[in-house]
């Protein structure tokens, strides 16, 4: 029986804990300075806007590390000795492991902006940078948020739920275009206007203005333009949380440096999750992987590594799915922001202008490589079996309402879809 | 995080308009002839007072409603949910929830405070303002009943409405929301209170097409029983019809689509809780314990009335007013009547919608609830199915699901729900910002294990 001494308690530390404890009798270890219990981060925005407290956010309840015998110590780690394998805390106490696991998650980027540590500017990645943003959005008259992602979006909709008036600083030419192809990101632009959010297209901020106290009073653009505001949202992306490793004899680069049974240079240490930097990512995948369920799968085959044999990482077809205010979005294979040399792309938009399908397809052999899915659901198994299976365009437009996923007696549009893919191919 | 504790009913950091106001308004004034009369403070007129009050409920919201809906995109609009002490569980909500309360221990046990005129004397209060409705629908002077269910159907009508603004773009939820009010307004309301003026002779007997037994814990009580025997054909169609629903239509249907068909899209306590109780959904335990009471519950009270129909089953057929030695009516139908029928599904089934939420008899009491259950868990082709890998354990599911059923538990797990107390209302679906979950009624098997993707593919695991 070994000691697994986990840090961070997010998505992939607590995964990987719940299949260790499934598969085997170590001891384990979670550590967190972040809260004591592991809680959602993708609802911090629903706290905010007072459609959940932080007890809903927590998918187990308090109980359940007990009794799986699982502890958890809220505690900060300041450094790691791996030549002695101790873990050394702020408070100054130590732990010994014999396994460790890192799964720290990521922090907010903050590119060195004049002004950025002023009272009133930041970013949201933790629980207390929610309890910062509570205090910091008190009497705000404008807010201002800088980066055009997906966690922008959500600041911006959470300052609506506020009735404070937002601008929105997007360096793009339009919104989220790196990722997006022109006509979704055209609909989400729209989209964001009606909600009367501000939205500054090809606008970079440039500096942040001190009122004096050491509070935020405005901001200047690049374009030179002063936006008067309380509150600045840095919102352009995030990288990993690394720092206190970074003097160590760990190997990193952006993130933590890990082959694909997450082992790190160092034996007995493996990295998962937004913390882990894969030396040979599998397929088309990024070597950073910031989101929900490539941190959940990582976490369960890293259990099997320890506890079973070694496997590698393999979580199949990509896919994903966020929500840009009211418009749900679904991705299933890969669909660039511009289909590669070899593809095509077929799409289809409803006239309310909130619903739109893209199917991406070879050239040559029409099988479908990947397929955008906004305000309709679709169902992830049936998607990812065509992309998988190679079916083409054809055979996927004829079937598509058997993937359908929305609520039952919704409208349904497969028919109108397949009559305009066949009237373009004709 | 610092907890907010405003006063206000409304959304304390968006404000209200002033068009909203007006909606609220105009509802209050109606609530509030209704509070005048309620304390019989000496009123004339009181057929267009109690015109008054109707319109200006059903008007002030309507207005409140569009106002507040119709004016931004559609979406799902909980915002400022847990931090308006209305719906918070805070004090407002216990306010609320106490002048609820006391209604409903007036209207069971004191129908004279509410001005129910005694052995034929003429009602005051309450009662009396409903006379001039009464006497227009079925030619009598009004009931507390008739009082009741009338305000009972206008909260369905008014608050249905604001509803369906709120989910307007979820078309389950609409239709959904139709079916419950036109089976309040005509199955339970008007058919039963028309056909009540008209057969004056007979006895009472339940007129109300879908409230069949055990939720009608009377239907086999022997008075009611000869009721509908010596109530001519229209007698004898309720007492056909009232077995014939509870022991084929009922399986049989819940086996096709779950207890949903009953519990959200006809039931009349389903009707006020979707509707009326809708703003307080998110207030159910979703604790493990809040689950082992309630299955300890529902299933006690299914044997309780088992054993008391039997029993007063056996007094119709002997006659007999003892069962081994025991008065059938002291021991058996009363207790029930009393601790289930008036107590648990008025008193603490209403009363307590802004404390304990707004399903709480749904969930824990009613034993036709527990029966479908049974047949929805065991037996029946509905499900809520899962999205592949597609959850990110936000928890919106489980903090709105009014049942307490802890969703994202299976949903993050990629397995199917298959739950006996689902009552397949679809908010869980509607708020789920991933497009996670889906009801179905499908031929398959229910997937009641875990996924696991570590393979590159969704596989089931053991
Ligand atoms: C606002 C927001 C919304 C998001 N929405 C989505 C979404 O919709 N879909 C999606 O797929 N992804 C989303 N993401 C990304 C997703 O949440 C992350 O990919 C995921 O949470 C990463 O999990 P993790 O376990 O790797 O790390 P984390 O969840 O970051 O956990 C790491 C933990 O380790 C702790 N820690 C770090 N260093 C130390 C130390 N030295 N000592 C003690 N503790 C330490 C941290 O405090 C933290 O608690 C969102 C992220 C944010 C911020
Ligand atoms: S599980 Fe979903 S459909 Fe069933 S009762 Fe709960 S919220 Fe309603
Ligand atoms: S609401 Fe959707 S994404 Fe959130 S926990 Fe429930 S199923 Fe998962």
């Amino acid at each position: 029986m070994a000691h697994i001494v986990i840090i961070g308690n997010g998505i992939s530390g607590v995964t990987a804990a719940r299949h260790i404890r499934k598969m085997s009798n170590h001891e384990i270890t979670i550590i967190s300075g972040e809260t004591k219990h592991f809680f959602s981060r993708t609802a911090l925005m629903y706290i905010y806007m007072g459609h959940m407290k932080y007890e809903h956010t927590k998918p187990y309840e308090d109980w359940f590390w007990k009794k799986n015998r699982i502890n958890l110590a809220h505690n900060h780690v300041k450094t790691v000795d791996f030549k002695t394998k101790t873990l050394k805390y702020l408070n100054g106490d130590t732990l010994q492991y014999d396994k460790l696991i890192l799964a720290v998650g990521s922090k907010p980027n903050k590119f060195g902006w004049p002004g950025q540590d002023l009272d009133g500017v930041q970013g949201l990645y933790s629980y207390q940078d929610l309890e910062l943003m509570e205090m910091n959005t008190k009497g705000v008259q404008r807010a201002v948020i800088v980066g055009g992602g997906l966690i922008g979006i959500e600041m911006a909709e959470m300052l609506l739920s506020r009735k404070i008036p937002v601008t929105f600083l997007v360096r793009e030419s339009s919104f989220w275009n790196n990722v997006l192809s022109p006509e979704e990101s055209e609909m989400i632009n729209r989209h964001i206007r009606e909600h009367h959010i501000d939205l500054r297209l090809e606008t970079e901020l440039k500096e942040i203005i001190d009122d004096g106290s050491g509070k935020v009073e405005k901001i200047i653009t690049n374009t030179g333009e002063e936006i008067v505001c309380q509150f600045v949202g840095l919102t352009a992306g995030v990288s990993p949380n690394i720092n206190f490793l970074k003097k160590s004899e760990l190997e990193t680069d952006r993130g933590i440096l890990i082959n694909e049974h997450f082992e790190t240079n160092i034996p007995d240490v493996y990295a998962i999750g937004d913390c882990a930097q894969h030396k040979n990512p599998p397929g088309e995948r990024r070597p950073l992987e910031q989101v929900w369920y490539t941190g959940k799968i990582m976490g369960e085959t890293l259990a099997h590594c320890i506890c079973k044999n070694k496997k590698a990482y393999n979580p199949g077809t990509w896919f994903n799915s966020a929500k840009f205010l009211d418009i749900e979005y679904q991705t299933y294979g890969w669909v660039y922001a511009e289909p590669k040399e070899d593809e095509e792309s077929f799409f289809w938009e409803h006239q309310d202008g909130k619903k739109l399908i893209r199917i991406n397809y070879k050239k040559e052999s029409k099988e479908v490589t990947g397929m955008n899915f906004f305000g309709v659901r679709y169902r992830h198994e049936t998607c990812v079996q065509w992309i998988e299976n190679k079916q083409t365009v054809d055979y996927v437009l004829e079937h598509l309402k058997e993937a359908n996923f929305d609520p039952e007696f919704y409208k349904k549009y497969e028919k109108e879809i397949l009559v305009k893919y066949q009237e373009l191919a004709s | 995080m610092t907890e907010e504790k405003s006063l206000s009913i409304a959304n304390p950091h968006s404000g209200i308009d002033i068009i909203q106001k007006i909606g609220v308004a105009l509802a209050a004034i109606g609530t509030i002839v209704l509070l005048i009369a309620w304390a019989d403070i000496k009123i004339s007129h009181h057929g267009a007072l109690l015109a008054l009050s109707i319109t200006s409920i059903l008007l002030g919201s309507i207005i409140y409603g569009v106002r507040t809906y119709l004016t931004v995109p559609e979406g799902i609009k909980n915002n400022n949910v847990w931090h308006s002490s209305f719906t918070n569980g805070g004090v407002l909500g216990w306010l609320a929830g106490i002048i609820l309360t006391g209604f409903y221990i007036e209207l069971y046990w004191f129908p004279s405070l509410l001005g129910l005129g005694a052995d034929g004397a003429k009602n005051t209060g309450i009662v009396a303002l409903f006379d001039p409705l009464s006497q227009f629908i079925k030619g009598q002077p009004a009931s507390q009943w008739f009082v009741y269910g009338t305000i009972y159907t206008l909260l369905i009508l008014a608050l249905g409405i604001k509803f369906m603004l709120k989910y307007r773009h979820n078309r389950y939820q609409l239709i959904r929301t139709i079916v419950v009010i036109i089976s309040q307004l005509f199955l339970a309301y008007l058919i039963p209170e028309i056909l009540e003026g008209l057969n004056t002779k007979g006895g009472y007997f339940a007129k109300d097409l879908k409230y069949m037994w055990p939720l009608n814990y009377y239907f086999f009580e022997s008075w009611h029983l000869n009721n509908m025997v010596d109530g001519g054909n229209l007698g004898k169609f309720y007492l056909v019809w009232g077995i014939f629903s509870f022991m084929i239509a009922t399986p049989v249907i819940t086996y096709f689509v779950g207890k949903r068909w009953y519990c959200s899209w006809v039931c009349g306590c389903g009707g006020l809780a979707e509707t009326a109780g809708d703003p307080f959904r998110q207030l159910s335990s979703k604790k493990v314990y809040a689950w082992n009471i309630e299955r300890w519950l529902i299933h006690s009270i299914m044997i309780f009335i088992f054993i008391v129909t039997c029993v007063v089953l056996y007094g119709y057929f002997t006659g007999s007013d003892t069962f081994l030695g025991l008065s059938i009516y002291s021991h058996f139908s009363k207790p029930y009547g009393f601790l289930i029928g008036s107590m648990f599904s008025g008193v603490i089934g209403v009363g307590f919608y802004p404390m304990l939420g707004n399903r709480v008899w749904c969930r824990f009491g009613c034993p036709l609830a527990g029966y479908m259950g049974l047949v929805q868990r065991f037996k029946s082709k509905f499900r809520i199915t899962t999205n592949g890998g597609q959850c990110i354990s936000c928890g919106n599911c489980s903090t709105y699901c009014e049942q307490g059923i802890d969703v994202r538990w299976y949903a993050q797990r990629g397995q199917d729900i298959v739950r006996a107390s689902c009552v397949g209302c679809g908010i869980c679906s509607a708020v789920c910002p991933r497009g996670v979950l889906k009801l179905e009624n499908g031929d398959t098997e229910r997937r009641d294990q875990p996924i696991s993707m570590i393979n590159g593919k969704i596989e089931l695991t053991n």
